[in-house]
């Protein structure tokens, strides 16, 4: 059989995704696909995106049609060259479908998936995926979790290990948030690679997540191999202070909703799961302090208390900033004018949470940066 | 952490971590420690069904059996709410209310009123309800339209573990009367539910499925037949969207609305007698509210008129299912 045959499956975004639907295709059979393009949509549960293939090929068949549901890994599509013949297609899709088995259950338990560690008293939960290479940690942002990065930690996770981690007072981690600011997030930043034996590692941070990873970067040089911010806090005053008091104030989904709608470009994405699942996490006990503390101590009276714009030329490492042309939270203005050894990637029509709506855009950023 | 526990364990947990929390929540009822003279938590049973079990030998004297006679524990409960304790009394069956309605109706939800805003009742009374259980007509009913009906007091009727933890924490919470209904059929159902301590606000239903055509309001355990009515009727093209109420005093009638303005078609579907009931409630206040979006007349789904037969096809008949979900919903798509 033609070995330039390839299937595209169902992918798997996030922790809790079991299925998807097709929303419908994106390509006819017969076109010509580049890797990073989007094939299909599919929606889910929690969230509707894009399918983007990683290799080329022309689209020979399409398995999946409108309206259907499968489970993750299941077959999609088949990618192959001009020149493979129907009958190694039809070999090829029956000999995926009958060796198919979707996932179990319990593989797909997301309390399974993820670990926690020990980061000075506090529990840190994180999620590992891919192994070898000096490693990514993804730290997301003001509100987030390791759940931000569902469309990025796979992809990245191809050629090296990569980190997903909650911060404190966010996910399932410790709600004790300390003195809440940046400093003090950067240092859990530090335990947690201290902790886990991580001599050396490219962070990528988003928002907040973005400062606490740029703050690593200026007191702990040795350890940082690259540095990518995303929407990111650190880098001048301004930021949304009515988003956060409203996210943080808002108790009920019809209150959230529109404060959340201001992080996407697409308001459509802001589905009913996804408010649900603020909401579960807002409701923790603990979490509304852990909140207001961080927002004390990193935005008093809705501006940021630290900006570390003068210092960021001083970095000797790789250094990207990405932002969403849109971005409601923080501005992408703060992206323009930085040092020249900071590259600037603005995203036209992207809002705050590029990396989810851009995944592909930032993830190919990403490859690009730490090489 | 999420984890997927039972019903009657996110109950058990949730009083557990209140009590660990605040020592002013006690425990009462009828066997919730291990019945008159047990020996010790080896031999506690913890209620009719075990939901407390455990609770005793942690929390000792805090958990309380008492003898069985309603009025007097349910009065003792008022009463050490109003002064200082914040019991969480257990009245096995909802069916036996009756027998105290004057400490439930006339005082505890009395008291603010009566004592001009000074004075707070923060007593629970936790009661199991529903059909389902070849109990007969004095241990099956659905009576929290009663409980409803009265000013001063709140109800709360959780259909998932989810909700039964995040919801009970709040009654505890809750400076009110709280008259909170577990429906016995879902004590064995499982569901992710967080291991920290939370509380879900009153007066906010949960939107557990959307679709554009017809609005399906439901509580407690229908909340799962409406699920598999409206699974069936997706494959036929029909998209339900199912409103799941959780609190049926506050009610949040605002995402009742806002969803029968959506979609212009309404079956309400409650497991209690179709009189006086949930399902007439959310029926009047959408015909008065948003009759200008109704596209058909307002369907319920309920129990028939009549005390739950005791005979096993009786009683399955009894129960609003599935298929009386999908009739009511074709019937409103005007293609029954």
């Amino acid at each position: 059989m033609s070995e330039s045959i390839r299937a595209i499956c169902m992918p798997k975004w996030g922790l809790s995704m079991k299925e998807g639907t097709v929303a419908g295709w994106l390509m006819d059979e017969g076109d010509e696909i580049s890797s990073g393009d989007e094939v299909m949509d599919v929606d889910t549960e929690k969230i509707s995106s894009a399918v983007e293939v990683s290799e080329s090929g022309i689209l020979r068949r399409q398995i999946a049609s409108e309206g259907d549901t499968l489970s993750v890994g299941d077959l999609l599509g088949v990618l192959a060259d001009e020149d493979t013949s129907d009958a190694d297609i039809d070999t090829f899709v029956a000999e995926f479908q009958a060796n198919y088995v979707p996932p179990a259950d319990d593989e797909e338990d997301g309390s399974t998936a993820t670990e926690t560690v020990d980061v000075d008293g506090r529990t840190i939960r994180y999620l590992l995926r891919g192994e070898d290479g000096v490693p990514i940690i993804l730290v997301h942002g003001f509100g987030g979790d390791l759940n931000n990065w569902l469309f990025n930690h796979e992809a990245l996770a191809a050629n090296r290990a990569v980190y997903a981690l909650d911060l404190p007072g966010h996910g399932a981690s410790s709600k004790d948030v300390g003195e809440g600011g940046v400093a003090a997030l950067a240092a859990v930043v530090n335990g947690f690679m201290a902790a886990l034996n991580i001599s050396k590692a490219h962070l990528v941070g988003h928002s907040l997540g973005g400062a606490v990873s740029l703050s690593v970067a200026l007191n702990n040089a040795d350890k940082v191999a690259s540095l990518t911010l995303i929407g990111s806090a650190g880098l001048g005053t301004e930021i949304d202070g009515d988003y956060l008091q409203g996210f943080i104030g808002a108790e009920r989904r019809k209150d959230l909703k529109p404060h959340v709608e201001k992080l996407f470009s697409d308001p459509a994405l802001v589905t009913r799961q996804l408010i649900n699942d603020l909401l579960a996490f807002k409701r923790i006990d603990g979490v509304q302090a852990a909140l207001e503390t961080i927002m004390a101590a990193f935005a008093p009276g809705g501006n940021q208390a630290l900006v570390m714009r003068d210092r960021i030329g001083d970095i000797a490492v790789p250094v990207m900033a990405i932002w969403g042309s849109g971005d409601r939270i923080v501005p992408a203005s703060h992206g323009e004018g930085l040092p020249g050894n900071v590259r600037t990637k603005i995203i036209a029509g992207q809002g705050h949470m590029v990396q989810m709506e851009a995944a592909s855009d930032v993830n190919q950023l990403i490859d690009e940066l730490i090489g | 952490m999420a984890r997927t526990i039972t019903y009657q364990q996110a109950i058990g947990e949730a009083l557990a971590q209140e009590m660990e929390r605040d020592k002013t929540v006690v425990m009462m009822g009828e066997d919730v420690a291990g019945g008159a003279g047990a020996p010790g938590e080896d031999d506690a049973w913890g209620g009719v069904l075990g939901v407390t079990k455990g609770l005793h030998g942690k929390f000792g004297d805090r958990v309380m059996d008492t003898p069985i006679t309603e009025s007097a524990f349910i009065g003792a409960a008022v009463g050490a709410a109003t002064s200082g304790l914040r019991p969480v009394v257990e009245l096995m069956f909802i069916d036996f209310m009756g027998v105290c309605f004057d400490q439930i109706f006339n005082q505890a939800a009395k008291f603010r009123y009566m004592f001009g805003g000074n004075a707070e009742t923060p007593v629970v009374i936790r009661t199991m309800y529903g059909a389902g259980f070849r109990a007969a007509a004095q241990h099956s009913q659905c009576l929290y339209p009663v409980f409803t009906h009265i000013p001063g007091l709140k109800v709360v009727t959780p259909s998932t573990p989810y909700d039964a933890k995040g919801l009970l924490i709040q009654s505890i919470r809750d400076n009110d009367p709280v008259v909170f209904c577990e429906h016995k059929a879902l004590y064995t159902l499982e569901g992710d539910v967080p291991e920290e301590a939370y509380a879900i606000p009153f007066g906010e239903a949960n939107i557990t499925r959307e679709g554009d055509d017809v609005t399906i309001v439901t509580l407690g355990r229908m909340l799962q037949v409406a699920h598999e009515a409206a699974d069936a009727l997706s494959k036929d093209g029909i998209n339900c969207e199912v409103v799941d109420l959780r609190t049926t005093s506050p009610m949040d009638t605002d995402t009742i609305i806002e969803s029968v303005e959506n979609t212009g078609r309404l079956v309400v579907m409650d497991e209690s007698h179709p009189r006086c009931s949930i399902a007439t409630d959310v029926s009047a206040i959408v015909a008065q509210e948003a009759f200008g979006a109704l596209k058909a007349p307002i369907q319920m789904v309920t129990a028939p008129h009549t005390p739950v037969p005791f005979a096993e096809n009786l009683e399955d008949l009894y129960i609003p299912d599935a298929t009386n979900v999908q009739d009511a919903v074709r019937k409103v798509m005007g293609n029954d």
